[in-house]
């Protein structure tokens, strides 16, 4: 199958109105997924797309077209609040596309998902994608992926694409294409994701995309070699950014020297898992290791 | 954002910490006068954003008069790490019987403050972690409830069996994460908490790093800024809203995405040429953007070539390749261009770029390539 959700799952977009809400939640409605219902404070009545019904708040579209999922697209100050709202209305998986949520309304939503059973996969995310359910929570491009068995993890975006994109080109599909976000505190982080991809019986191959800041990999590293046995490859971003430097995502920073991509590529290696050099050689890399490679 | 300690120990004392006076001054006769104000004896500090200070001869007690011109004098202008000092804190120095660390931080792990405490204060903390990494205490904290009471106690007093001492570093852990959270930190460091000769706890060096997320909401924080400290083409660049860091290579780089332009440096870099920068676009192709971030690239007298790296996805390539041509043509750049697009309508852009000046290129590895071939590599 695939991780998180099916093609049936119902899903909603808070922030649906916005620019790049309205952008993104056509484009996930021309890739095939199921939004139910629109949320945009005021807009209650109104339709998206003139076929979406639009509410006032996440209760209310709940209530009325049963949403299981939230995807968000609303602005930096009101993102942690929209996270809030979608699990106190029952949704059990919500995926924050926004950047720049403040680290401290992270921390404190955590425990708020955790009593409830919510799923949260961001924020400073680009969400994730299930070819082979038509199902597309996010802004990752419908048109590089394709339904097969490896499954995808990163930290990043773009590059995400250009590794994906090479898979597709190679043959390789995929069950689920996530990126998890690049902020130091993430809804669901490498290991969670992992355990998901361990749990779906159609993944045969996984491929991770990492980068510098903290020890996600390593601890990723330690996960796979203790429990899992499909082929896993991996790319690691950022082996010439400085130390003490923020590179872009708010999770980048090697610091007190320690989540460099070095650190990251011999704790992987260790585990048994390859590290390729550039992203073009993930796909060589992957069929090298991956004798059943479709 | 990093803040100085002068105004770390602000934000400390607003929280309630029990923080000795102090002030900043940027020339010797100033520092003089805070030194009559407080008496004799005083610490000189540099305010500096690099650790270390006190190795590299930056932070000096003085005894007398004549030490508070000497050293100020002599630390006023020190280069320390690469910067330059332009203030000293000056305030009293104190007795110290006893010395710990405090500090906090948000842990990526438990998702949590992670509050950490140590009774080797006074030193390097990372030292500590490498060398007795069981001397550092670490308890995350549950944001719901803040550091209770108990939890704040129990840690204080497997830091000291002094009661009385227990109750004011239980005390200051608490108000450090008052502070922590109400300026939404991503690290705030008391080091050292200090006990004097009779028994009164204090904190005597202050870090703080701010959240850059977090600075839409706190506008004050602002002033708080040193433009000093920060690399002049780092600014043009926040203030354009671009992610930007200064490297010193040679060609210069602009991509859409963090992770993209991280993997971007690292191919320069496999094919034996050097990155002049980090910077990551974002998603538009607006050619104002693109004028900002070619300028400030630009400003880089090293750089020789540039490189666009952009996967389009599900922006449109030839909108992108539009931007670039507007904003090139309106820029009088002497140095060659390379552009890599991929994604929704990559044909068109290329055929587009192909009536200018600019060099196409199909993958980011062909892109490095040519870019290193313009330059001699």
């Amino acid at each position: 199958m695939a991780i998180f959700c099916r093609a049936e799952t119902k899903i909603l977009v808070q922030g649906i109105t916005g620019r790049d809400g309205g952008f993104h939640s056509k484009s996930m409605l021309d890739y095939g997924t199921n939004i139910v219902a629109g949320v945009t404070p005021g807009r209650g009545g109104q339709t998206f797309e003139s076929k979406v019904p639009i509410f006032d708040n996440v209760a209310d579209a709940v209530a009325e077209t049963g949403a299981e999922a939230s995807v968000i697209f609303v602005p930096p100050a009101g993102a942690a609040g929209a996270v809030f709202e979608a699990a106190a209305a029952g949704c059990k998986l919500v995926v924050c596309i926004t950047e720049g949520v403040p680290t401290i309304d992270m921390v404190k939503i955590m425990p708020y998902l955790e009593e409830r059973g919510v799923r949260l996969v961001g924020p400073n995310c680009p969400g994730f994608i299930n070819p082979g359910q038509k199902a597309k929570l996010g802004i990752m491009p419908g048109n590089i992926v394709a339904p097969g068995p490896v499954g995808l993890i990163s930290r990043s975006g773009t590059l995400t694409y250009e590794v994906v994109d090479a898979l597709t080109k190679a043959g390789l599909g995929q069950t689920t294409c996530l990126g998890i976000g690049g902020d130091p505190v993430i809804g669901t982080n490498f290991m969670e994701a992992l355990m998901a991809f361990h749990a779906d019986k159609e993944t045969k191959a996984l491929v991770m995309i990492g980068e510098i800041g903290g020890d996600a990999e390593e601890r990723a590293a330690d996960y796979i070699k203790s429990n899992m046995n499909i082929p896993v490859v991996s790319f690691i971003a950022g082996r010439t950014a400085p130390p003490g430097k923020r590179m872009g995502h708010a999770g980048a920073i090697v610091t007190g020297g320690t989540g460099t991509a070095a650190d990251k590529k011999a704790a992987l290696e260790a585990a048994g898992i390859p590290v390729a050099d550039r992203p073009v050689d993930v796909v060589p890399l992957l069929k090298e290791i991956w004798k059943e490679a479709p | 954002m990093n803040i100085h300690e002068y105004q770390a120990k602000e934000i400390f004392r607003a929280a309630g910490l029990n923080v000795p006076p102090g002030r900043v001054a940027a020339t010797v006769s100033e520092a003089e006068a805070l030194a009559e104000e407080y008496g004799l004896p005083v610490m000189v500090k540099c305010q500096v954003l690099t650790g270390g200070r006190g190795k590299a001869g930056g932070v000096k007690f003085c005894d007398s008069m004549d030490d508070v011109r000497t050293h100020a004098g002599n630390i006023l202008g020190m280069d320390i790490k690469g910067h330059t000092v332009h203030k000293v804190l000056v305030t009293p120095a104190e007795t110290i019987a006893e010395e710990f660390y405090v500090g906090m931080l948000v842990d990526r792990n438990s998702r949590r403050v992670l509050l950490m405490c140590s009774a080797e204060g006074g030193v390097e903390i990372e030292q500590v972690a490498k060398d007795n990494p069981d001397a550092i205490l670490k308890y995350p904290i549950d944001p719901r409830y803040g550091l209770m009471d108990h939890e704040a106690m129990t840690i204080a007093m497997k830091m000291t069996t002094d009661v009385k001492k227990a109750r004011q570093l239980a005390y200051g852990m608490q108000r450090l994460y008052v502070a922590f959270t109400h300026a939404d930190a991503s690290l705030a460091e008391i080091n050292p908490y200090i006990f004097t000769d009779e028994g009164v706890g204090k904190a005597i060096d202050a870090k703080m790093n701010l959240d850059d997320n977090a600075l839409f909401r706190h506008s004050d924080f602002e002033a708080l800024r040193d433009l000093d400290e920060e690399d002049a083409s780092e600014r043009a660049a926040r203030e354009a809203d671009l992610s930007f860091v200064k490297l010193d290579g040679n060609v210069g780089c602009l991509v859409n995405g963090a992770g993209l332009a991280m993997a971007t440096m690292d191919l320069v870099a496999y094919y034996g040429g050097m990155p002049a920068n980090f910077l990551d676009i974002g998603g538009s192709s607006n050619p104002d953007k693109v004028v900002n971030a070619l300028d400030i690239i630009l400003r880089d007298p090293n750089v020789e070539v540039i490189l666009f790296n952009i996967f389009g996805g599900i922006t449109r390539c030839d909108d992108v390749a539009k931007g670039i041509i507007a904003a090139t043509e309106r820029m009088d750049i002497k140095v060659p261009i390379v552009v890599r697009l991929t994604g929704t309508n990559e044909a068109e852009a290329r055929e587009l770029l192909a009536e200018t000046d600019l060099v196409p290129a199909a993958t980011m590895d062909e892109a490095v390539q040519k870019a290193l071939a313009s330059v001699g590599k």
